[in-house]
């Protein structure tokens, strides 16, 4: 509890990147009465926030309720439970191939956005600072990349990762991924390298350093914090990816969490909703918590790629 | 920074040799810098697009090489009714989920950009549902909307509304109904904390000034923040459009298209035909389909980006 204080300052530079003029309504909140703002922003403001969060609340409270209470909505009032259960996590972690499934979806998350992090910062530097020739429309290329979706890509590349002889391995999904991420980080990148003064560029060329020097020792020490917006959002995304890992993987094994949570745990078991809902709140408890650490970088990539 | 070492690189002012042009040249240079990026898009997007219109082309099977049937599986399409049902599902999902998201959106943007305590907390939790996976959260609608053991059922009989549980996901209307439901619950967030960060760049003297000149809250709206914020409008909703339009794992995770395909979309029945049937040719035509609609979603954001930069007296640069 001591940290709460410390948190919510932090939690207050939300959308700081792009908020020279927040808190602007201060000034004049004064001129409505604490009546008419309950009923105009308090009340619909909770309405919406309990909608948002209540799948949330309902997945986890379902995750540790005995089977017993689960199904049976008379004798148990379904908002709460008075003993909790472990059961379903444990089934989870001891019974099934879940730790696999969450090590594979951290290892192609990990290795496709670090991937296309390298590729897309060379891209960004290259488009924004060497500005060669027709840098320009490959930047207006890349952005048109971004706007091509996997659902009309997925059954060419199937043909593609068959013919590599891909299929079925975690390679198939770390080389497809990017397809997906280097846009993004490349836009964004793109919007952070603008921001860096030509002049410091322009010493360390007089100075004699390569371009590569450069964008080593000036430009990515400065950019850190695209960088690591880009990271967060680009394993975000990896982990939410579906179509590809259904399309390319077929072994339990090697399924991410999840295709394998929709494939493997959804049989005629009507008890199969306690593991069910452990599942998938196992796998999203990694991301809630890197969102947690990290959100106005999230923010700040969120807004920068559209905004760009 | 003044304090990193740099290695002097040799003078070669005048020595031009291949070597030197392929490492200084800044055309060479640039094309080093872009290869790894180029490689990825070209080898795993565009010839993907490219071999996607041409298989849509062809009568390929999974495991079997395909001969080029001209648009015969576009023309088997054109007469098969489920195919058409998928379009108009899906143009209904599209347009009436990406209306609500922008209203609801909207609305909630204005709200969190009131003063109230919390506030900075209150927007990192909105965010929630657009940062887990889709297809987790879908499953917890798919338990939510139970047939049996439906939560919103139980509420509903307890407060005497109804008598007997809605079958939410068997009845053609309820499921169209709770997939687009999902599809705005996730899609929320993201309108209303980008289109939030659009609403920041409006300087608040503006309010005050109209304020002062007798402005309702409405007026205040229609004539201040909308017209600054239309161009971000423009490119979050063309987003929002692209990926509500080409939505896969929420429908597949709640329905996989049932019931009687009422909530088929072009992307689910692609996957349909083309996986699970093994036709791989008619698949590809499904989603080629969608190019059209795709090109005239991207020609609304390409001018929507136009705009914003006129308004903002930038050059095209």
């Amino acid at each position: 509890m001591t940290d709460l204080p410390t948190r919510s300052i932090d939690l207050k530079n939300v959308l700081s990147g792009s908020a020279p003029t927040a808190d602007h309504t201060e000034g004049m909140s004064y001129l409505q009465s604490v009546p008419r703002r309950i009923v105009t922003l308090y009340l619909p403001l909770a309405i919406i926030v309990i909608v948002l969060l209540f799948p949330f609340y309902w997945m986890a409270l379902t995750s540790v309720k005995p089977d017993e209470q689960l199904l049976d909505l008379d004798r148990y009032n379904p908002f709460w439970t008075w003993n909790p259960t472990f059961k379903h996590f444990h089934k989870l972690l001891f019974e099934s191939y879940y730790p696999h499934w969450l090590w594979n979806t951290m290892y192609v998350a990990v290795c496709a956005t670090v991937l296309s992090i390298i590729a897309s910062v060379l891209a960004a530097y290259a488009i924004v600072r060497l500005r060669y020739k027709g840098a320009n429309l490959v930047g207006g290329l890349i952005f048109l990349a971004y706007l091509v979706p996997p659902s009309i890509l997925f059954i060419p590349l199937a043909t593609v990762v068959f013919q590599y002889g891909l299929f079925d391995s975690p390679l198939a999904l770390i080389l497809t991924y990017p397809t997906i991420l280097i846009p993004f980080s490349t836009w964004l990148l793109m919007g952070y390298f603008k921001t860096i003064p030509f002049e410091l560029e322009e010493c360390a060329l007089i100075d004699g350093a390569s371009r590569w020097q450069i964008l080593i020792k000036i430009v990515l020490p400065l950019a850190i914090p695209g960088l690591i917006s880009a990271f967060i959002f680009c394993f975000t995304l990896c982990w939410n990816e579906f179509i590809y890992a259904l399309t390319f993987l077929q072994s339990t094994s090697n399924k991410t969490v999840p295709v394998a949570i929709v494939n493997e745990f959804v049989d005629g078991d009507i008890y199969r909703w306690g593991s069910l809902m452990a599942g998938a709140l196992a796998g999203s408890l990694p991301l809630v918590i890197l969102y947690a650490f990290f959100v106005e970088h999230y923010v700040s990539a969120m807004t920068g790629a559209v905004k760009e | 920074m003044a304090d990193v070492a740099i290695p002097r690189a040799k003078p070669q002012m005048s020595e031009d040799s291949a070597w030197t042009q392929l490492k200084h040249n800044r055309n060479w240079l640039g094309f080093w810098f872009m290869v790894p990026a180029m490689a990825f898009l070209i080898f795993f997007l565009a010839y993907p697009l490219g071999l996607g219109i041409w298989l849509s082309f062809t009568d390929t099977r999974i495991g079997r090489v395909g001969h080029f049937i001209a648009t015969e599986n576009y023309e088997w399409l054109w007469d098969d009714s489920i195919f058409w049902l998928s379009v108009f599902n899906t143009l209904l999902y599209t347009f009436v989920a990406s209306a609500l998201k922008f209203a609801i959106g909207l609305y909630l943007a204005l709200l969190l950009n009131e003063n109230m305590p919390f506030k900075a907390m209150l927007r990192a939790m909105v965010l929630i549902p657009f940062i887990v996976p889709t297809v987790l959260s879908a499953l917890a609608f798919w338990w939510i909307f139970d047939s049996q053991f439906s939560i919103i059922s139980w509420s509903l009989k307890h407060l005497g509304l109804i008598n007997q549980n809605i079958n939410f996901l068997g009845d053609t209307t309820w499921a169209r109904i709770c997939v687009i439901f999902a599809n705005i619950w996730r899609g929320v967030p993201f309108v209303a904390i980008t289109l939030l960060a659009g609403l920041q760049t409006v300087s608040p003297s503006l309010y005050e000034a109209a304020t002062l000149d007798g402005a309702t809250r409405w007026q205040n709206f229609r004539y201040i923040t909308y017209p600054l914020l239309t161009p971000i409008i423009a490119v979050v909703m063309t987003f929002s459009v692209l990926f509500t339009f080409t939505d896969f794992q929420l429908i597949w995770a709640m329905t996989r298209g049932g019931p009687v395909n009422a909530t088929h979309l072009m992307a689910t029945l692609s996957y349909q035909r083309a996986i699970i049937a093994g036709q791989l040719g008619e698949g590809a035509a499904i989603s080629s389909a969608m190019i059209p609609f795709l090109l005239a979603a991207i020609m609304v954001s390409w001018f929507g980006l136009q705009r914003r930069k006129w308004q903002q007296g930038e050059s095209n640069d």
